[in-house]
C-alpha cells in the first residue's frame, strides 16, 4: 500500500469526540462514533441506555448529567495550500479536511470513511500523501499541501488526470479526486513503477463504482509502460 | 417526399457513436471541480450530526432531552425524527439531528443528547429458520408450482439436493445520502444526492405541506446510489426543516456508519434446493424453499422469478420472509437478480457436477429452457467467453485440479438476464442561431455517462463535434424524466433526444432546400455541414442561421416504439481463479463478461459499466457482507475497514466483451448498468467448486467460509 504519513494503526490522536475508546474498540466496533461504557450508561453521546438491562449501581451513574463539553477555543492559523497562504480560525481538533472543505471550499477532497480505509481524502503534504481526515488543521501550519484542485493550472491538466480522462478513471467520481492525488504521489515515488507495485501502491484508495480497470491504465501509462503494460 | 422516420444512422455512416469517447465530464470529476451535494457550502452553511438508536436493535423511546445540546455555543437548532413513546426497529434508527456552526460543534451537540431506550426483544438472525420461527417471526410468502416436480425427481439420472445462500449487504455509496437545503422566502432549494431529480421535489414539498412548484431539486453529481437513493427521505426532510428553523443553509450528510445501516441493503436468501437432470444433462426439475429477510417487515427474494432465467417443465419454489431488526432494503443495482443467480446457477453446477460433465456443456443443454427467448444469444456469447478464458483447454472434472500442491484453480460459469428497457424522458432540445445547441431534461448523471450519450446523440444527429453540445440535466425544472434505476436511462433520454434533435433537423433542411433551392429529401448533416449527396450545400452555421433571431426549441419524448430502443438482455460470465485449501484465499486470475445491450452509443463508458460491474460482484462474492451480531442486534461492521469491498489489486485480470452483431445495433438502445453485476456471485462460486470439488454454500466465500465448507467436506 502506499506509505501515507498517517497509516490506519498510527493516526495521531484526535481531539475530543472523535476518538475512539478503548471499550468500544474492545467490542470489535472500531466506527467512529465510538463510545465508553460510562457514555453508554449515561445515554450520551452516540449510545444509549439500555434501562432494562442497567442495575442499581448503573442506575446511580446514568443520574449524572452529562459532562459539559467545553472546546479548546478556535485559532488564527495560516496554512499553505497549492501555494498560496490562507488565513483562517479553526479549532485545534478541526481535522486537516474539515478545513479545506468547509473553510476553504476546496471540495475535491472528500470526507468518506472517516477511519483512513479509503483514500477519498488524500491530499499531499510536502511532498508526501496523507489522509486529510487524519491530520489536524493546525499541524499543517508551515507546510505545503497540494490538493486535486493543485494539480490543475488554468487549461492545463496533469498529467495523471489526463490519463485519468482518457482511460476513463472515473464513474460517479467521489473517489476520483483522492485517487489521482493518491497515483499523482505514488508515481512522484515510483516513477516507473510495474503494474504489481501500482497494484499494491494504489491499495489505499477505495471505489464503489469499479473503476479500477481505468485507474489501473491509467497509471500504467503514466509509468511509461502504455496500454499493455 | 420520402416518409420521415425516427431511426439511429447506419451503423457504417455513423462518426461518434459505438465509438471509446471519454466522458464529457471526466476533467470535472479528476480535478475536483465538479461540486456534489456534500461539498455545497453557500455562505453560513450549517452541519449536521445525527444522534441514532446506535448498538440497540430494538426498543421503546423513554426519553429524548435535547435541552444540554441546545445550550452548546455554535448549535443552532435540532430536530427530533421520534417522540417519547416511539419505538425504534433497528439498529441506526435516527433519532435527533443536530445542526450547528461547525461540524465538530454538531458532534457535541449529538454528545449532549439523552435519549433513554427500554429495550425489546430483537431478532436479526436472518440465515436461520428455525430461530426465526421460534422467535415469531416468520411469514409464509409466495409459492408456485409447474408441472409435476415430485414424479420428475423421481424419474431423474441425478438428483442434487444442497443448500445455499446469499448474504445481506449494504449500498456502501461514498457519497452518503444527504441534502443541502437552502430557502428564499417561500421557496426551497435542495441539492440532493439523488438517482430522482425529477421525482423527489413533490416527496418534499409533501413532507413541509408546502407547493411543490416552491421546490428545486439539483443534483450535478451524485456520488453513487445503485439504487438507495430515490426518496427525499425523512434526513433530507430534516434538513429542509432545520434551515427553516435556522434561517440559515443547512447540510446533512449521514455519517458512515449511519449510511451503512440505513442508506440500503440488499436482501439476503437462503435456500434448500433439489435439482434433478436427465442422462444428457436436460434439467428435468427443481424445487426450491428459501428465506431471508428485506428488513423488519420480512420479505425477501421474489419467488415468482426463481429458477432465474431458466424456465423447467417441473418446479416448484416458495418464498418465507424473517422480520428482522435490521435497517430497510433498497433496490440494490439489479434487485433481486444478483440473488437469484445465485440461488439458480450454484444447483446447475453441481448438478454437472453429479452427473460428471463440463458445466459448460450443461448449461449449453439447457440453454433451450431459458425464458427470455435469448437462447441464441447465450450460445454464442458462451462461446465467446470461453474462447477469451480458454475454457476446453483449462477444464478439468469438479475437485479433479491437477496441481499437487494445496493451491487448486478451477473455471466457473453463470448466464443472466435483465429487461433495460427505456423509462420515461421529455426534453427540450434547442438549436441556436449562431449553431450551437443543448439539450434540458430532469435526468441525472451518476456516473454511467449519461451526459456523455445525450452529447453523442445530439452531436451525431447535427453532424457537429461533441464540443459543440450542451447537455443540461440535473434540475428538476428541466422537462421530467423518470428516476435512473433498472437500467432504463439510456434508451429513455437517448430515444427522446434524438426523436427531438432529428424533428428540429427536418425542419432546418426544411429552410435550407428552400434557401439553396435543392431536395430536403437528400439533407444530410455531417461534419458541420449540410450536404445533398456528396455535396456541400452549406455549413451548419449558414444552415442554423436560417433560423432567423430565435432559437428553434423541439420537445421530445419517449418511450415510444419507433425502433430507438428496445429491451431484454443476456450475458455470460466465466471466471478462471485459485483457491489457496490451507488458508481459504481466493484468487481470481481472469474473469470474462461477453454482455448484448442493443446498440452502443459509447463503447467506452459502456465498457465502464460492465467492469464496474464486475468489480462491485468480486467485492460481494469474496468478501463484502453485513455482520449482524445475533446477541445483541447489531450491526457489527458499519464502517470501511471491517465492510470490506475489493481493492484494485482484487479484482484479477477482468475482460469486458461488447456482443455487438448487426442484428444488437439494430435493435436500438438497451440499458447496460444492471446486467453485468448479477452473475459474478454465481460464478465465482462455480469455479470454487470446479477448483476444490466442494460447494462453499454460503456467499460471499471468504476464507472462514472456504475452510469451513473444506473442512465439512472432509469430515
Amino acid at each position: 500500500m502506499l506509505e501515507r504519513e498517517d497509516s490506519p494503526t498510527a493516526s495521531p490522536p484526535r481531539e475530543g469526540p472523535a476518538a475512539v475508546s478503548a471499550g468500544a474498540a474492545a467490542s470489535g466496533d472500531t466506527s467512529r462514533s465510538g463510545f465508553n461504557r460510562r457514555d453508554f450508561l449515561r445515554g450520551s453521546g452516540a449510545a444509549i441506555a439500555a434501562t432494562a438491562a442497567a442495575t442499581a449501581a448503573e442506575d446511580a451513574v446514568a443520574e449524572d448529567k452529562p459532562a459539559t463539553v467545553v472546546p479548546a477555543k478556535a485559532v488564527e492559523i495560516k496554512l499553505n495550500i497549492n501555494g498560496a497562504d490562507h488565513a483562517l480560525k479553526v479549532e485545534p481538533r478541526v481535522t486537516l479536511l474539515d478545513a479545506l472543505r468547509n473553510d476553504l471550499s476546496l471540495t475535491g477532497a472528500k470526507h468518506v470513511c472517516d477511519t483512513t480505509n479509503c483514500g477519498a481524502c488524500t491530499v499531499i503534504v510536502d511532498g508526501k500523501p496523507v489522509f486529510a481526515c487524519a491530520r489536524l488543521a493546525v499541524e499543517c501550519q508551515g507546510k505545503k499541501v497540494t490538493t486535486v484542485e493543485g494539480l490543475t493550472a488554468g487549461q492545463n491538466v496533469d498529467q495523471v488526470v489526463a490519463a485519468f480522462v482518457k482511460h476513463d478513471a472515473s464513474q460517479c467520481g467521489f473517489c476520483t479526486p483522492g485517487f489521482v492525488v493518491a497515483v499523482k504521489a505514488f508515481l512522484e515515488a515510483n516513477p516507473k513503477a510495474n503494474l504489481e507495485q501500482i497494484l499494491k501502491g494504489l491499495g489505499g484508495n477505495l471505489c464503489r463504482c469499479g473503476t479500477y480497470v481505468g485507474v489501473q491504465a491509467a497509471a500504467l501509462e503514466c509509468a511509461g509502460h502504455g496500454k499493455e503494460g | 417526399m420520402a416518409e420521415r422516420k425516427f431511426a439511429w444512422p447506419a451503423r457504417k455512416d455513423t462518426t461518434l457513436i459505438g465509438r471509446e469517447i471519454p466522458r464529457i465530464d471526466a476533467v470535472e470529476k479528476c480535478t475536483g471541480k465538479a461540486k456534489y451535494t456534500a461539498d455545497i457550502n453557500t455562505p453560513g452553511t450549517l452541519f449536521c450530526r445525527l444522534f441514532t438508536s446506535d448498538q440497540l436493535a430494538h426498543g421503546k423511546i423513554k426519553k429524548i432531552d435535547t435541552s444540554a445540546a441546545e445550550k452548546i455555543p455554535g448549535v443552532r437548532a435540532v430536530h427530533l425524527f421520534k417522540d417519547v413513546d416511539d419505538e425504534v426497529r433497528w439498529d441506526g434508527e435516527l433519532i435527533v439531528a443536530v445542526a450547528a456552526d461547525r461540524d465538530d460543534i454538531a458532534k457535541d451537540g449529538v454528545k449532549a443528547v439523552i435519549v433513554e431506550i427500554e429495550q425489546l426483544d430483537q431478532f436479526v438472525d436472518e440465515a436461520d429458520l428455525a430461530a426465526g420461527e421460534k422467535a415469531g417471526r416468520k411469514q409464509e410468502l409466495g409459492k408456485k408450482n409447474d408441472g409435476d416436480v415430485d414424479a420428475a425427481i423421481k424419474a431423474a439420472k441425478a438428483v442434487h439436493k444442497g443448500k445455499y445462500g446469499i448474504v445481506t449487504i449494504s449500498h456502501m455509496c461514498l457519497e452518503p445520502h444527504g441534502a443541502h437545503c437552502q430557502w428564499d422566502g417561500d421557496k426551497l432549494d435542495v441539492h440532493l444526492s439523488t438517482q430522482n431529480v425529477s421525482g423527489t421535489g413533490s416527496q418534499f414539498a409533501e413532507a413541509l405541506e408546502i407547493d411543490a412548484a416552491n421546490v428545486t431539486v439539483t443534483a450535478n453529481y451524485e456520488g453513487g446510489g445503485f439504487g438507495s437513493k430515490f426518496q427525499a427521505d425523512e434526513w433530507g426532510v430534516a434538513c429542509a426543516e432545520l434551515s427553516k428553523k435556522t434561517g440559515k443553509p443547512v447540510r446533512l450528510m449521514l455519517d458512515r456508519a449511519t449510511e451503512l445501516k440505513v442508506g440500503g441493503t440488499r436482501p439476503s436468501a437462503f435456500a434448500e434446493i433439489t435439482i434433478a437432470g436427465d442422462a444428457d444433462g436436460k434439467i428435468t426439475a427443481w424445487d426450491s424453499v428459501h428465506w431471508g429477510t428485506a428488513g423488519v417487515g420480512g420479505g425477501g427474494v421474489d419467488v415468482t422469478k426463481l429458477p432465474y432465467v431458466f424456465k423447467f417443465e417441473n418446479q416448484r419454489a416458495a418464498q418465507i420472509g424473517l422480520a428482522c431488526n435490521v435497517g430497510p432494503n433498497r433496490a440494490w443495482r439489479a434487485p433481486p437478480h444478483p440473488q437469484l443467480c445465485a440461488l439458480t446457477m450454484m444447483p446447475i453446477d453441481d448438478l454437472a457436477a453429479k452427473l460428471g460433465m463440463d458445466s459448460y456443456d450443461l448449461f449449453l443443454k439447457n440453454l433451450p429452457q431459458v425464458s427470455n427467448g435469448k437462447e441464441a444469444v447465450y450460445a454464442d456469447q458462451m462461446k465467446i467467453a470461453a474462447q477469451a478464458i480458454d475454457w476446453k483447454a483449462k477444464w478439468h472434472p469438479h475437485g479433479k485440479a491437477p496441481e499437487k500442491g494445496p493451491v487448486k484453480r478451477g473455471l466457473g460459469m453463470a448466464i443472466h438476464t435483465w429487461g433495460g428497457g427505456p423509462g420515461a424522458c421529455k426534453c427540450t432540445v434547442k438549436v441556436h442561431p449562431d449553431g450551437s445547441v443543448e439539450t434540458f431534461l430532469g435526468s441525472q448523471d451518476i456516473g454511467t455517462g449519461t451526459r456523455t450519450i445525450l452529447a453523442i446523440t445530439l452531436a451525431e444527429t447535427f453532424g457537429l463535434p461533441l464540443s459543440a453540445v450542451k447537455v443540461n440535466l440535473g434540475s428538476s425544472k428541466y422537462p421530467q424524466s423518470a428516476a435512473s434505476g433498472g437500467s432504463i436511462t439510456v434508451g429513455g433520454v437517448s430515444g427522446a433526444n434524438r426523436r427531438a434533435a432529428q424533428t428540429a433537423l427536418w425542419q432546418i433542411f426544411d429552410k435550407v432546400a428552400e434557401k439553396y433551392k435543392v431536395a430536403a429529401d437528400g439533407l444530410v448533416a455531417k461534419g458541420e455541414k449540410i450536404l445533398s449527396g456528396d455535396k456541400e450545400v452549406c455549413t451548419w452555421k449558414q444552415a442554423a442561421s436560417l433560423l432567423g433571431p430565435m432559437p428553434l426549441e423541439v420537445q421530445g419524448q419517449g418511450p415510444a416504439k419507433d425502433g430507438l430502443t428496445s429491451d431484454t438482455v443476456g450475458g455470460v460470465q466465466m471466471v478462471d481463479l485459485s483457491v489457496d485449501t490451507e488458508t481459504g484465499v481466493i484468487r481470481i486470475h481472469k474473469f470474462v463478461c461477453v454482455q448484448d445491450c442493443g446498440l452502443i452509443l459509447d463503447e467506452m463508458t459502456a465498457k465502464s459499466q460492465v467492469y464496474g460491474g464486475m468489480i462491485m460482484g468480486v467485492a460481494y462474492a469474496l468478501t463484502e457482507e453485513r455482520l449482524m451480531d445475533n446477541k445483541t442486534g447489531r450491526y457489527i461492521n458499519a464502517n470501511l475497514k471491517d465492510y470490506a469491498l475489493s481493492r484494485i489489486g482484487d479484482i484479477g485480470e477482468l475482460v469486458a466483451i461488447m456482443y455487438q452483431p448487426d442484428s444488437e445495433y439494430e435493435r436500438g438502445v438497451v440499458g447496460l448498468g444492471e446486467p453485468p453485476v448479477i452473475a459474478p456471485g454465481a460464478a465465482i462460486s462455480n469455479a470454487v467448486h470446479n477448483a476444490t470439488g466442494v460447494r462453499v454454500p454460503t456467499i460471499p466465500l471468504t476464507p472462514k467460509r472456504v475452510l469451513d465448507a473444506l473442512k465439512g467436506a472432509k469430515a
